[in-house]
């Protein structure tokens, strides 16, 4: 089931083309990372997805105009029932720093429109996931900025989205915290219940975060969650990514297709001393890019081309003084891919 | 045998009873790029502070650049740059303005010096553009200019690039990289895997000490205590697997990895004791798979607390 499909989204100031017919689908379930570099128009298409802001319209008159689903909804023509899907989490999100963690997630309970009895245990069960309950008392302004991220997750939730848009939120995070904020999106895009619900609620069908299956009548599955992200590590953890640049979406895939595009194209060269190997590779004719590395060089070459490379270089380098210590072919990491992507299309 | 440019021993730092840099050792040499990882409280920055002599050591000693810290931090400063992650840059100034305005607190006034510094980092052309026009990644250039607007021998980077995509990272770390081929030294701080790989040598901080020290390399090979898995089973499956994994014999630590699962296990573990619990538990498994360990494996396996 997709809880996002959206198709030919534009969005123009003048004649800047921030968004340039970007089409998205993400299923229930689905991490779906969107990869880019600064400008690439990432946050313009999130803001598009949650409603906070217009699309263009079709650039020519022939062409089919922006569509927005969000779980069935029209975002266009249904904006409330869609937004109320959606959680979103801003790369800059404001917290009231005087307040407590709990009076935060109040304010957002009840901006989400919870009614009074029910924001209560909704707010406790959703930080005891996301393991601020210990907490719930500290102001937000005394929090670490793990914490403070988890609290902004939490604040997303707290209306039990079935869809989640996550721009950029572990950028100055460090990796501990990173690696615990990421548990909690693989968890809510699994397609169990996440936690059993300590509180139950009445009226509220009994379903925990992330049981979008509940909520919407039909099947199982998790959140879809779709997530900007600058670094490739991050990707790798998506089921499908999307490369974003100058507005369109390049290619896109989950991560083994897209490692695969570059099968067979990458070496890695170890030895001393690496700025001379580094320039001995880049005179190379079959050698498409060298990227130095701090203990070794990545090396992209033309196509059924690995082997003469790696014979050529074994040689060359001990001719010009330099010393090989390893040199073989490698699996492409997704990082290889982003930059060949970014070379080539330019 | 390359020159000695930080030489630490037994450095540590108290504050009251907290120990914040607890008796650590290490040396650099000269045109080493060295990475300095470890979660927020580590140390990390109260260690860069040592070095710069901007803060005392309560026990052990350093050296940086033949200098002592505690002794001669006017001379450590003077040959020493500094890039902050939050750019100590003037928005409403222009690149010219901002490099002329850091060359005149080190005293230069030479034109031609700072011109050398704006053909250095590549903004030739944005000279009269304000800051608050330029991107994140031409914003790093010009913090990193007027970091060495003094052509320091030694380069202390703090999360020099947090937050820009692979290729602005790369071409950061491209300009690194002449620096250091003009003899520079480099010691970077950051949080990020993808940062410390371009590092020759990487350090790990936990609670104080330096757990470890070597190349991006030799720490996926050695520095793990056990081995690298990847666990795939049917999708619905996930969660429990987690569960049943966590129980599991000799699991050090077990987490989610977008559709599979990452275990690392003490060294003696066998597949067939994975496999075991995963089976007992009811679930179906699709493969489990040795892994080369990433340096992330290597970084949470030693620096998250357990427990």
């Amino acid at each position: 089931m997709n809880l996002i499909e959206a198709t030919h989204l534009h969005k123009s100031y003048g004649n800047t083309h921030a968004v340039d017919d970007v089409s998205i689908t993400v299923a229930a379930g689905e991490i779906y990372g969107l990869v880019g570099p600064d400008g690439a128009g990432k946050t313009t298409t999130l803001r598009l997805l949650c409603g906070a802001l217009k699309p263009s319209g079709a650039l020519r008159p022939d062409r089919d105009g922006p569509r927005i689903h969000v779980a069935g909804f029209d975002m266009l023509k249904q904006t409330e029932p869609a937004r109320a899907r959606i959680g979103y989490l801003a790369q800059r999100f404001a917290l009231y720093e005087d307040l407590t963690v709990l009076e935060n997630l109040r304010f957002f309970a009840e901006v989400r429109g919870l009614p009074d009895e029910a924001w209560r245990p909704r707010c406790l069960e959703i930080l005891q996931f996301v393991g601020l309950a210990d907490f719930i008392n500290r102001r937000a302004g005394q929090l670490s900025g793990g914490m403070k991220q988890k609290l902004g997750l939490a604040a997303a939730l707290v209306h039990r989205p079935s869809v989640l848009l996550l721009d950029e939120p572990t950028t100055g995070v460090d990796p501990v915290t990173r690696q615990d904020f990421w548990q909690l999106i693989i968890r809510l895009a699994s397609p169990i219940p996440l936690t059993p619900i300590p509180y139950p609620i009445e009226g509220d069908r009994g379903q925990g975060i992330g049981d979008v299956g509940a909520s919407e009548g039909k099947g199982t599955g998790g959140v879809a969650v779709l997530v900007s992200t600058p670094y490739m590590d991050e990707a790798a953890r998506c089921r499908r990514v999307g490369f974003m640049r100058d507005g369109k979406i390049l290619v896109e895939g989950t991560p083994e297709t897209l490692r695969a595009r570059l099968d067979g194209r990458i070496v890695e060269l170890r030895g001393q001393p690496l700025p001379v190997l580094r320039d001995i590779a880049k005179a190379d004719p079959d050698v498409e890019d060298a990227q130095m590395f701090g203990d070794r060089i990545h090396l992209r070459v033309r196509t059924d081309t690995t082997q003469a490379v790696v014979a050529r270089l074994g040689e060359r380098v001990p001719a010009n003084g330099g010393q090989v210590t390893l040199l073989k072919q490698v699996e492409p990491s997704l990082e290889d891919v982003f930059i060949s992507l970014l070379e080539n299309g330019s | 045998m390359s020159i000695e440019v930080i030489s630490a021993i037994n450095l540590t730092k108290k504050f009251g009873d907290f120990v914040a840099v607890d008796h650590i050792n290490f040396t650099i040499g000269a045109g080493e790029v060295v990475g300095y990882l470890g979660p927020n409280g580590s140390g990390k920055t109260t260690t860069i502070r040592m070095l710069l002599g901007l803060l005392r050591p309560t026990d052990g000693q350093a050296t940086v650049l033949g200098f002592d810290v505690v002794r001669q931090p006017e001379e450590i400063k003077q040959r020493s740059g500094y890039m902050s992650q939050k750019f100590a840059l003037y928005p409403d100034l222009t690149v010219a303005e901002n490099l002329a305005f850091y060359g005149g607190v080190y005293g230069i006034r030479e034109r031609a010096q700072l011109d050398g510094i704006v053909d250095l980092v590549g903004l030739r052309g944005l000279e009269k553009e304000r800051v608050s026009a330029l991107s994140t990644g031409w914003k790093q250039r010009l913090a990193l200019g007027t970091a060495i607007v003094h052509r320091p021998k030694l380069l202390f980077l703090d999360e020099p690039t947090s937050g820009v995509d692979p290729t602005a990272r790369r071409a950061f770390w491209d300009l690194i990289y002449e620096l250091v081929g003009q003899g520079v030294t480099a010691l970077v701080t950051t949080h990020y895997m993808d940062e410390a790989e371009y590092c020759g040598r990487v350090g790990i901080m936990r609670d104080g000490k330096l757990l470890a020290m070597d190349t991006p390399s030799s720490l996926k090979e050695t520095a793990l205590p056990g081995i690298a898995w990847d666990v795939r089973v049917e999708s619905v499956a996930l969660l429990d697997a987690l569960a049943a994994l966590e129980r599991c014999l000799g699991m050090l630590r077990t987490g989610l990895a977008g559709d599979h699962l990452r275990a690392i296990t003490s060294a003696d573990t066998r597949v067939e004791t994975l496999g075991g619990a995963l089976e007992a538990a009811g679930i179906t498994v699709a493969t489990i798979e040795r892994v080369e360990p990433t340096l992330e494996d290597v970084f949470l396996a030693l620096a998250a607390k357990r427990g």
